[in-house]
């Protein structure tokens, strides 16, 4: 009673014509940013920053959560229209999501993209509401040994499950986690694998270089190649019919998407953990719980639905940690923190009892940013559509145009223009040899991740490798991991032993 | 010709007048201007503390204009701020260009070869000195600082210390208490200070010496409780926790936040942004924030900064070499 009372309170804040202009305007930004390869929320949120002075506090955190809402649902578009995730944490939004474009179905590629960030933005506000408070001692639980634990679980939901060839996704696997371990060492301070002290490996090799590489200009490399003159890309319309059939066919989706909010907000809510993890869970979860596990990674609407609503769940809990205890869980939020605290505003746990109003509007906010955000996403739909009706000798200058300038612009360093190069030719060879790529991306993503917590874990426990199992929290996690990892190889004995018994009958 | 003689002379007069009315270092400052948007290079990456405040005093010149074109910040975090420091060297002379500090401006050259002297960089001016705590979780036993070394004693060697990275600040202060107490700690690094403030809380470790920005939150919240201060005066947000010095400890340590010049610009230009700086550490929300932050407010420029700077520098590179020799034994 008490909460609904201070969220109406919230709304009257952030219903204000002001604050819902700014959201307008704030999800709109973000869209075209999250859109761009290369260009993230963060770089959305940091631009506009320091032009928060000019109005109070509770308007300003609302146009940056909206434009941080804006770029996750835009995130989606460069996955689905290019194959080229816009950020981490769509890159599972590329398995089936560009498999559909190519089909001519991106129309309804993008509905469910944005129908599902609806879904599971909408659940996990809602989850926020209710639960903000009691859940922050649920973060405070994990520590280095959870956070491995977790990763590690991440990890299985992707190699137990995979369909493709299972030797090669490990050797995938293996050559991304060393290329995540370029750079400098956390635990030592030392530079590692920088090839005889090339400064631009000192700051390791982002996951961007690599996605736009592998993705963008390894994708176009191949397109040339096995397309000549015809694109392979089908030219697709999107009528208002479709556009009813695709929410009709998403009202089907319930079970996966329920899922996937819950899944993204509490993983999301883990420091360190974040949205990438949430969205890689998600689509895996949902592909093993299929009746029809084949289909996806053809093209299965499933496997958008699922990863992008973990994703913008885990977007919203996110916000958590950082709210009640001042933890950013990921470099956008910790610009927002920056923010509030040049609003003057002390995150942390007194802050929902200092500022509830600051608080509530900020909530409701997220309310009004969830609608903007899908019905502004699903006005442009045909915009985005018709990108693809370019010819294809258009289209392939102006996406490889958009990698380098997206490559160049997060760093600006021409180092990583080279890598990208670099990277494309391998992963066009890659392709040809049919070796998946995107093992290779996430490993150097979460790589970092369980190396960084294994190591801390190691240290603080005086090297006993025990301490993984010995807490509950990471010993369940880790339990749930070697299921992962032991079922495929049951499905497959089982399916081996009826195949013995058959020809004997 | 007569035109363009007449707008000179107006112009001398002008400065003149400013000469007179604001003194002769900010007449010299009015002479120069940017010409184009100033890089401001962070010396470390998006969101950490370093890159927030150089991101507070960006908002704050642009709210009050303090500048005539506006600061851009750039972040170059890589190898501890060694890509930041050789982007300064490489553009010497450049007007344009400006960088943030913190106490990786002495260690990153100390501790890697990068080729780069920060005696050749020119000083412009020092903010704030951000302090270090002793923490520990509030629901621990520990009250004073003889509790505190009594425990680590008797964990023999499996106390565990989190703290930001390694071979950066909170692992030198580390270091010092080490020494000083002749004692072992298990050292964890964490990558921000906000996560080590959180594992402490948490109880995945036992002890931190984050800035007070850091652990303020959870203080008022009473999770933490502060033991002692790295610093000469008491804290005035924490007026109850001695200091080092009071406790008869030689083990004072600050964080400097500040900035430098490329070397070879104009000393116009330097003396420009000086000014921008002052007057920036005159505003109501600079005061503000560092009380609120119990940043301590410090404000220093020309060769007595530059002396600082060699100074710490000494200082760091004999701890360094302490830790170095520990490590080898």
């Amino acid at each position: 009673m008490d909460t609904l009372a201070l969220l109406a309170d919230g709304f009257a804040t952030s219903l204000s014509p002001i604050n819902l202009l700014i959201v307008i305007l704030g999800v709109t930004a973000g869209l075209f940013i999250g859109a761009m390869p290369g260009l993230g929320s963060v770089n959305g949120v940091a631009i506009v920053l320091p032009l928060t002075f000019i109005v109070p506090p509770s308007s300003a955190i609302i146009l940056l959560c909206a434009i941080y809402y804006g770029a996750m649902y835009g995130g989606a578009i460069s996955s689905i229209l290019l194959g080229i995730p816009g950020a981490s944490t769509a890159v599972a939004t590329t398995f089936d999501g560009r498999p559909m474009a190519q089909q001519g179905k991106a129309g309804l590629a993008l509905i469910a993209a944005a129908v599902a960030s609806f879904v599971g933005g909408t659940i996990s506000v809602v989850l926020f509401t209710l639960f903000a408070v009691p859940l922050a001692d649920l973060a405070l639980a994990f520590g280095p040994a959870e956070e491995f634990a977790l990763v590690l679980m991440a990890f299985t939901t992707f190699v137990g499950l995979g369909g493709d060839d299972k030797l090669k996704t490990i050797i995938m696997i293996c050559l991304g986690l060393v290329l995540s371990t370029v750079g400098l060492d956390l635990i030592s301070g030392q530079p590692r694998l920088v090839f005889g002290d090339l400064p631009g490996f000192y700051s390791g090799i982002s996951f961007l270089v690599l996605a736009i590489g592998v993705y963008g200009i390894g994708e176009i490399l191949y397109t040339i190649e096995t397309s000549r003159t015809a694109p392979q890309v089908t030219p697709a319309k999107i009528t208002l019919r479709e556009l009813g059939d695709g929410i009709r066919t998403m009202n089907k989706m319930w079970r996966t998407m329920s899922l996937g909010s819950f899944l993204g907000f509490f993983v999301g809510m883990l420091p360190a953990a974040g949205a990438t993890p949430a969205a890689l869970m998600a689509y895996g979860i949902a592909r093993s719980t299929s009746k029809n596990p084949t289909s996806f990674g053809k093209g299965n609407i499933e496997g958008v639905a699922a990863p992008e609503t973990a994703n913008n769940a885990a977007s919203t809990g996110s916000l958590l940690p950082m709210l009640t205890l001042g933890i950013p869980g990921s470099p956008t939020t910790a610009l927002l923190l920056g923010g509030m605290v040049m609003w003057g505003l002390m995150p942390g746990p007194m802050l929902f009892i200092e500022q509830p109003d600051f608080v509530w509007g900020l909530i409701s906010s997220l309310y009004t940013a969830n609608f903007a955000a899908v019905a502004i996403n699903i006005a442009l739909i045909p915009l985005f559509v018709w990108a693809l009706r370019m010819p294809f000798t258009v289209l392939c200058a102006l996406v490889i145009v958009l990698c380098i300038v997206g490559g160049f612009a997060p760093s600006q360093k021409m180092h990583d223009v080279w890598l990208i190069a670099g990277f494309g030719v391998a992963g066009y060879l890659l392709r040809k040899a049919d070796y998946p790529l995107a093992p290779l991306v996430l490993a150097l993503v979460l790589g970092p991740l369980m190396e960084k917590s294994f190591r801390q874990t190691l240290i603080a426990e005086q090297g006993n490798v025990l301490a993984f199992i010995e807490r509950p929290l990471s010993g369940a996690f880790i339990a749930i991991a070697a299921l992962f990892f032991v079922l495929p190889l049951v499905k497959y004995l089982r399916k081996g032993g009826v195949r013995s018994i058959a020809p004997a009958e | 010709m007569i035109y363009k003689m007449t707008r000179r002379a107006a112009l001398a007069g002008v400065a003149s007048i400013a000469m007179i009315a604001a003194g002769a270092t900010s007449a010299l400052a009015e002479g120069w201007k940017p010409q184009k948007p100033v890089e401001m290079v962070i010396m470390a990456g998006q969101g950490g503390g370093a890159d927030r405040l150089a991101r507070l005093f960006q908002s704050i010149i642009q709210k009050e204009g303090l500048a005539s074109m506006p600061v851009l910040p750039v972040n170059k975090g890589g190898g501890s701020g060694a890509e930041a420091l050789r982007y300064l060297k490489d553009n010497e002379g450049d007007a344009h260009k400006i960088m943030a500090t913190l106490n990786s401006y002495y260690t990153t050259p100390l501790r890697t070869d990068i080729g780069v002297d920060i005696e050749e960089f020119q000083p412009v001016a020092r903010m704030a000195l951000d302090t270090f705590v002793l923490w520990v979780n509030a629901d621990s036993d520990i009250q004073t600082l003889d509790d505190y070394v009594a425990a680590v004693k008797a964990s023999g060697g499996e106390w565990k210390m989190g703290g930001t990275g390694t071979g950066q600040e909170d692992s030198l202060v580390t270091a010092m208490l080490e020494k000083e107490f002749d004692i072992k700690v298990t050292y964890v690094p964490f990558k921000g200070g906000g996560d080590v403030a959180k594992n402490l809380v948490g109880g995945h470790i036992d002890s931190t010496v984050n800035n007070p920005s850091e652990a303020l939150g959870f203080y008022k919240a009473g999770k933490v409780r502060p033991i002692m201060a790295f610093t000469p005066n008491r804290i005035e947000v924490f007026p109850d926790t001695p200091t080092a010095t009071e406790l008869g400890h030689n083990i004072v340590y600050w964080m400097q936040r500040s900035f430098v010049a490329p070397k070879g610009m104009p000393a116009e230009a330097v003396a420009y942004y000086t000014d921008m700086f002052q007057k920036l550490s005159e505003t109501e929300e600079w005061q503000t924030y560092t009380k609120d932050k119990a940043l301590m407010a410090d404000f220093l420029a020309g060769d007595e900064l530059q002396a600082y700077f060699l100074e710490e520098r000494a200082k760091h590179a004999a701890i360094l070499a302490d830790m170095e020799a520990d490590g080898s034994s």
